[in-house]
């Protein structure tokens, strides 16, 4: 029997995961990735890890996790594989553990559960507040294991250019880039999944990190890759502003009891701690009694700038509100916070334990990403395959705190062994595809890089990121209207038309980043783009995605996924209807206990 | 009223083996600028203090928050992180440089994939026998995860093997942030049952006899991890383990 061959792009948690699971099943894995896979965006991760693991004699369950997580993503995700993800998680937990995440503990020896958003229950472990990095580690080290053993080979400093696929349009491996020494070369695979993460980079500043461009799933796109809701993006609500990053400032923070309030006299510009508490708005305990500052994000997000915007009572006339920790015991802070308020003293310069910090909200998640089925992770091209943040699956129209690392892991659980079986079930492996095919993609990919190398222009890549970014924020986050995102869509044709005269300052051919810059960047307008025609079309208010021009919930014309496909250089969408085959839609108010 | 500027210079070098120059380059000043937003702000406009047309510096980075490790370098001669080295604390003019103990690629790029090679050598994992479901991980104190978690916030920048005395040519020192790595696998319950493959790893050339104890590491760790707490444990721990296996003659 032929043992065939997968590769991995991507190498944060759901590429780290998928690549255990193949490796574990005997198959040798390609993991390849732009960074070394220890500095993936998932150290990012701050609060912790859902899982109904019921440890704190609350009566929580994995339905209730399910019911939760559904209910807060406005009934726009498909049920099954949520429920599947949920009944999951606690052995995710489990498995995590075993591996040596230093998870808090409880007095017994227990673990820790902390409250998270969207939910009444403490059912979100942790590991200080750098939950992610953790996790990332632990499945860095197994990762390094089965690379030791020969399971595993890393392609670190390689960026992903796009897949190869033969003439009966299945996937037959993938073209990458040398960072260093700018090679282009084709790497066959009987499958490839896809594990590249968030999409920040599209709207300049977020709290997403350097590689976060979503320029991997782009390329897919552009190749037949159907993308899906991708209109659906979380601004998280409280976030450091900073001139290169938006900072989070995890919402585990007001998991641990952190409040967030404004002066209720406007401009009033007294310091925080002068401010006696009757003069001080706790707007949202007064607004949502029953979750306070644990509403979703999306709610969250809302009132802040409804706060800030209609009401004007931003702290002293600023965008920005106090998220105050300030009366939590020390030893809280230090045991549980620490990594967290520690990143707001070094970048903001004074400490969260005497003094509020003020934040406010940024782009922070995207819902959408690469459509995968129902089942295992599958794309619409075979072969090709997603986990985590890149594709839409279990968050609908806003993700609930927490649930990005279960997803993450969980989606990568699937995919490998799927991946596995589809590549042992090919007739023809990957090694019986002609040379052809592969030189074809090769030769595409690098006129690609000649073209852009060798064009006059006057045009820099950073300013037309940066002027992408600030339209897409400006008209295409928090508060939609259609007139506006018109104008965004006028921008982008004003951006593409520029980004034709790009001229390169560096030309060379050892470590230009210059060069990869640009190539992220042509990917990064079409995704720009995807996510403005998605949101223009979808006329209604759900989760993430509000329209004061269409206030309410509309299940009869919009319960449905947004499929957005790319034909001849045009993008179209279309529709199919949500699996809600478990729970029924309701209507979705955080006022009061659901 | 002309916009308030200040001076970065940058050491270049556009490969390995050729010679090095220092660019000079002069930007706006903003408040709670940092290193990194500088390096952004050349890119988007590569031209020197007097003129000069140059390439955009080449430089790793990541998170922007401390917790990834790419943005290791030397700033003002200080191996620490740009995205968290602020301008406004900096004495001007800022001097940006790449890491020396690793080898260079290109301007402030270097190859720190040694350390990631150390681990390996070092068997810095916890060997679970799977990952299908074998119920709960082992019991921990508190009081343990709250020794091991600083630990394993270790972010691999490799400042302390940039600062370490006895990482040079001539010794190749595997370096504090490994040590580290092998006190915590070793405390956990399941990793401490092959606590001796680490810390045979750590016996002869390269290993934790060369600390010469400088406790250079334990100043430029960005994540305050006790270094030279670990290299004594560590070193306690080679002893005893060398001791024990000389007088049964077994590993």
């Amino acid at each position: 029997m032929r043992t065939p061959r997968i590769i991995i792009v991507g190498g944060g948690l759901a590429g780290l995961m998928a690549a255990i699971r193949v490796a574990e099943s005997g198959v040798p894995v390609d993991l390849f990735s732009i960074v070394p896979v220890k500095r993936s965006h998932s150290v990012c991760a701050q609060g912790g890890i859902n899982a109904a693991k019921n440890l704190k004699g609350e009566g929580d369950s994995t339905w209730k996790h399910f019911d939760d997580t559904i209910y807060g993503g406005d009934f726009l995700a498909n049920q099954p594989l949520v429920k599947g993800m949920c009944e999951a998680a606690p052995a995710i937990i489990d498995l995590l553990d075993r591996m040596g995440v230093m998870f808090n503990r409880t007095p017994e020896g227990l673990l820790d559960f902390r409250r998270f958003g969207g939910t009444l229950y403490h059912r979100t472990a942790f590991a200080g507040a750098t939950t992610g990095q953790q996790l990332l580690y632990a499945l860095d080290e197994q990762v390094r294991r089965h690379e030791t053993e020969g399971k595993v080979t890393k392609y670190e400093g390689w960026t992903f250019l796009s897949a190869v696929i033969d003439g009966s349009g299945i996937c037959r491996g993938i073209c990458a880039m040398n960072l260093h020494t700018m090679e282009v070369r084709t790497f066959r695979a009987d499958a490839a999944i896809f594990c590249t993460g968030g999409i920040g980079a599209v709207f300049g500043r977020s709290t997403n990190s350097v590689v976060c461009t979503g320029s991997a799933q782009s390329a897919l796109f552009q190749q037949g890759v159907v993308y899906a809701n991708g209109e659906f993006i979380q601004v998280h609500p409280t976030a450091i502003p900073g001139e290169d990053k938006l900072r989070l400032m995890s919402e585990s923070a007001r998991g641990e009891g952190g409040r967030v309030w404004v002066p209720r006299k406007a401009g009033d510009t007294r310091p925080a701690n002068s401010i006696p508490e009757n003069e001080r708005f706790y707007f949202l305990e007064e607004w949502y009694p029953k979750y306070g500052n644990l509403v979703p994000r999306d709610v969250a997000t809302r009132a802040i700038h409804k706060i800030v915007f209609q009401d004007k009572l931003g702290i002293g006339g600023e965008d920005a509100v106090y998220l105050d920790v300030t009366h939590l015991p020390r030893e809280v802070l230090d045991r549980k916070l620490e990594g967290i308020l520690e990143i707001y003293e070094k970048f903001v310069g004074y400490d969260p334990r005497e003094e509020p910090m003020k934040v406010f909200p940024a782009m922070h998640y995207t819902m959408g990403g690469l459509w995968v089925d129902n089942d295992n992770q599958a794309t619409n091209v075979p072969g090709i395959y997603a986990a985590g943040e890149c594709e839409y699956q279990y968050h609908g129209a806003n993700r609930l705190g927490a649930n990005s690392l279960v997803s993450c892991i969980y989606g990568g659980m699937l995919a490998g062994p799927a991946a596995v079986k589809y590549s042992r079930n090919l007739e023809k492996g990957s090694e019986a595809v002609g040379e052809s095919v592969f030189e074809a993609e090769r030769t595409r990919q690098r006129e690609a890089n000649d073209k852009l190398l060798h064009q006059q222009g006057s045009e820099n890549p950073i300013t037309i990121w940066k002027e992408m970014g600030r339209t897409m924020t400006e008209n295409v986050t928090v508060i939609r209207y259609n007139k506006a995102m018109e104008a965004t869509l006028s921008k982008l044709d004003e951006l593409d038309a520029r980004y034709q005269k790009i001229n390169l300052s560096d030309r060379t051919q050892w470590a230009n980043q210059t060069l990869q810059f640009a190539r992220e960047l042509g990917n990064m307008l079409i995704l720009a783009r995807v996510i403005t025609i998605g949101a223009i079309a979808r006329n209604e208010t759900r989760g993430a995605h509000y329209k004061p021009d269409f206030p309410e919930r509309d299940d009869k014309n919009w319960l449905k996924t947004t499929k957005a496909s790319y034909n001849g250089g045009r993008i179209q969408l279309g529709y199919e209807p949500v699996d809600i085959s478990l729970i029924p839609p309701r209507e979705r108010k955080y006022t009061a206990a659901k | 009223m002309p916009d308030k500027t200040f001076t970065v210079r940058v050491k270049r070098q556009q490969q390995k083996d050729e010679s090095a120059h220092w660019d000079e380059f002069e930007l706006r000043y903003r408040p709670h600028l940092n290193i990194i937003t500088c390096l952004l702000d050349i890119a988007e406009h590569p031209l020197t203090k007097d003129g000069r047309e140059v390439t955009p510096v080449s430089y790793e980075a990541n998170c922007l928050e401390e917790v990834c490790g790419a943005c290791a370098m030397l700033i003002n001669g200080y191996p620490r992180q740009a995205c968290s080295a602020l301008v406004d604390n900096l004495e001007k003019p800022i001097r940006l440089e790449p890491l020396e103990k690793f080898p260079l690629v290109r301007d402030l790029v270097v190859d720190r994939s040694s350390m990631f090679e150390s681990l390996k050598r070092t068997h810095c994992w916890i060997p679970i026998d799977g990952t299908y479901p074998l119920g709960e991980g082992p019991r921990m104190s508190p009081s343990l995860q709250e020794e091991g978690y600083p630990l394993s916030r270790c972010i691999s920048c490799g400042n302390c093997l940039e600062i370490c005395p006895k990482v040079n040519e001539h010794s190749n020192f595997v370096g504090a942030a490994i040590v580290s790595q092998v006190r915590l696998f070793n405390m956990h319950p399941t990793g401490a049952m092959n606590a001796y493959e680490r810390l045979e790893a750590l016996m002869g050339p390269g290993g934790i006899e060369d600390c010469d104890n400088a406790q250079n590491c334990v100043k430029v760790c960005p994540k305050g991890i006790p270094l030279t707490e670990s290299l004594a444990d560590v070193n306690g721990q080679v002893i005893r383990h060398a001791v024990k296996s000389w007088f049964t003659g077994r590993p």
